[in-house]
């Protein structure tokens, strides 16, 4: 077999192993939970004030579900990059990742069967916010081009945030640590559009706003589920994501190739 | 079997290989050399540096100096072809703990590419060989320490590795699985595997291995055959015992410099225990009419090498600091 086949036929095995691990401790309901909690929260306790405050003729709680949900389908997202680093550092923690590391596989398969099992949870728990999303009356109003393209991107944005929350797994010495290190990247959408359109806020946390990443994002995924205007966010939230996937996945290389910690 | 034929008569070769943690010496240039398809024991006082010692001949961590061989291939320039070759057992658990038995063995199965058929017949010939075929469907978590190690065994051999680290292969397990694990070992060596095995256990190196190192101090103090470590030390001696202090003097006075204990009325006549020897003794006693209460043979056991080969360091260390 050449590198590439054994890469490819270990990192399947190793997406299997995961798969049945997330089986055995589930964290799905926990992932898709705050999201949901957060949607319902902002849809029925401030979905009135803000969807007023968003202008329009008739502005109020039905439109203010449409603009949160691209928000909270990101933060969908870097929740699941915090079970992500939790479980990288659990597994980094036992003893058979240095059975593997003494084993003739792809070195890289270990971080890429995380990657397509996270990636694979993620992708769930966004589907399943939706499907709830849609329960409380999310209408997207575009065409099957557009809603392929918005899961496309979805995509997207999962593979780069796994890659960074494995990456945070990998680099954290505790547990406890790698529930934290990811945090960050749940408020990334607060200080974007993801609430409330950049042009409400002050003039520094605006320009912010702007130029973070999660804004394009939203913007881009808002444009494709309900033909608002978005720009150049398009290209540039997938700009954002390559740029944050190939920075992921050279981190985690190096992070694997270190020495183990002693135990 | 052309994996046989084409093993190197040498399975490992070590020189100078050397390992600090900061200030701290663990491996200050050792020599290893372990022939194909024989057991080599490296024994050593907790914190000697033994699992250092597998970690870097099993490719896990990098040697500071020195050149290794494993399998006939360079450690540091062919690492996955050292891989191939071997399977690490290591001191602490390397099972999946969420997998269960048959799971785990499965995953060894495909991670060595045995493929559909030759895959399951494997896993099913280890559960089999290992007493886990009622555990198979269990999970590892519920598992008792010897269930655990006997699978983490079992998980090593999937691939039919020619070289086999064992770091403390039996540390914490009760008697019984001690003997089941030194029988898997046995079995292994039967069928021309080459063990590399750490141990703190004089007895198990000295029933399972052929050649045994002892490291102390950062470095090989003493390497040989059981039975040439133990001719290091002298100290097989005939104890006797008498009735009353009037035997006892008259015996001392037979065998000039042996040690004599008034209290428990015995004395120590050196001899190597042969039998013999141990006539001749017996003879001299007849001879001069000395009646002997009891008598028993001491031999000089890997503990007093152990003792003695590592004991003045240790004295050493405690009088630095
Ligand atoms: N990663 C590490 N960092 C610092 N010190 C270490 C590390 N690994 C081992 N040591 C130290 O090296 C010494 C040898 O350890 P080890 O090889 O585990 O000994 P043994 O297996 O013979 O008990 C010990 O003093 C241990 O504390
Ligand atoms: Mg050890």
């Amino acid at each position: 077999m050449n590198a590439l086949s054994t890469y490819l036929a270990d990192s399947t095995t190793m997406l299997r192993r995961n798969g049945v691990r997330m089986r055995r401790y589930p964290m799905i309901w926990f992932i898709a939970g705050i999201p949901i909690v957060l949607l319902l929260l902002f849809v029925y306790v401030f979905g009135g004030t803000l969807g007023a405050g968003l202008g329009g003729v008739a502005a109020g709680r039905a439109e203010y579900i449409a603009y949160v949900v691209p928000g909270i389908l990101l933060i969908t997202i870097a929740g699941a990059a915090q079970g992500t680093a939790i479980a990288v550092a659990m597994d980094m923690a036992e003893g058979i990742v240095s059975r593997f590391r003494t084993m003739p596989i792809s070195r890289a398969s270990v971080v890429t069967g995380h990657v397509l099992a996270s990636a694979a949870q993620t992708m769930l728990a966004v589907a399943i916010v939706v499907a709830v999303a849609i329960a409380v009356g999310f209408r997207p109003t575009t065409g099957p081009a557009q809603w392929a393209a918005a899961i496309g991107l979805v995509l997207l944005m999962t593979l780069a945030l796994t890659w960074v929350s494995v990456a945070l797994g990998l680099v954290s010495k505790s547990v406890e640590t790698a529930s934290n290190l990811p945090m960050p990247l749940m408020l990334l959408p607060f200080f974007g559009s993801g609430f409330v359109p950049t042009a409400s806020m002050p003039e520094p946390l605006r320009w912010i706003a702007e130029v973070q990443p999660a804004t394009p994002m939203i913007e881009a995924l808002r444009g494709l589920l309900l033909g608002t205007p978005s720009g150049s966010s398009g290209p540039v939230a997938v700009a954002w994501c390559v740029a944050i996937t190939l920075a992921g996945y050279l981190w985690t290389q190096r992070l694997y190739e270190r020495e183990p910690a002693p135990r | 079997m052309t994996a046989l034929a084409a093993a190197p008569a040498r399975a490992i070769r070590a020189v100078g290989l050397r390992k600090a943690y900061g200030k701290l010496v663990v491996l200050d240039g050792i020599d290893l050399v372990v022939a194909a398809g024989t057991v080599f024991a490296l024994l050593g006082p907790n914190g000697a540096g033994k699992t250092t010692t597998v970690n870097i001949l099993s490719t896990l961590i990098s040697a500071d100096g020195g050149q290794v061989e494993v399998a006939g291939h360079d450690l540091e320039r062919e690492p996955g072809a050292v891989r191939a070759a071997i399977g690490v057992t290591g001191q602490f658990s390397a099972v999946d703990a969420l997998l269960s038995a048959e799971e785990n063995l499965r995953l060894m199965a495909d991670l060595r590419h045995l493929g559909r058929h030759e895959g399951p017949r494997r896993v099913a010939e280890l559960l089999e060989q290992f007493d886990l075929v009622e555990a198979a469907r269990k999970p590892v978590q519920t598992f008792s320490g010897g269930m655990r190690r006997r699978l983490d065994l079992a998980m090593t051999l999937v691939g039919d590795p020619r070289i086999i680290f064992l770091d403390e292969p039996t540390a914490g397990l009760d008697p019984r699985s001690r003997r089941v694990m030194w029988g898997i070992i046995r079995d292994l060596v039967a069928r021309g595997v080459t063990i590399f095995l750490t141990t703190q256990y004089l007895e198990e190196a000295d029933r399972l291995a052929n050649r045994i190192a002892v490291l102390d101090g950062g470095r090989i103090v003493a390497e040989g055959t059981p039975d040439e470590l133990k001719r290091l030390v002298p100290g097989g001696h005939v104890r006797l015992a008498f009735a009353d202090a009037a035997a006892l003097d008259r015996a001392a006075r037979e065998f000039d410099g042996a040690a004599r204990d008034d209290e428990a009325l015995t004395l120590q006549v050196p001899s190597d225990g042969g039998l013999g020897s141990l006539r001749r003794l017996l003879d001299r006693l007849d001879g001069a009419a000395i009646k002997v209460n009891g008598l028993s043979v001491q031999t000089p056991d890997l503990d007093d090498v152990f003792l003695s080969l590592t004991s003045a360091d240790s004295d050493r260390k405690v009088a630095a600091r």
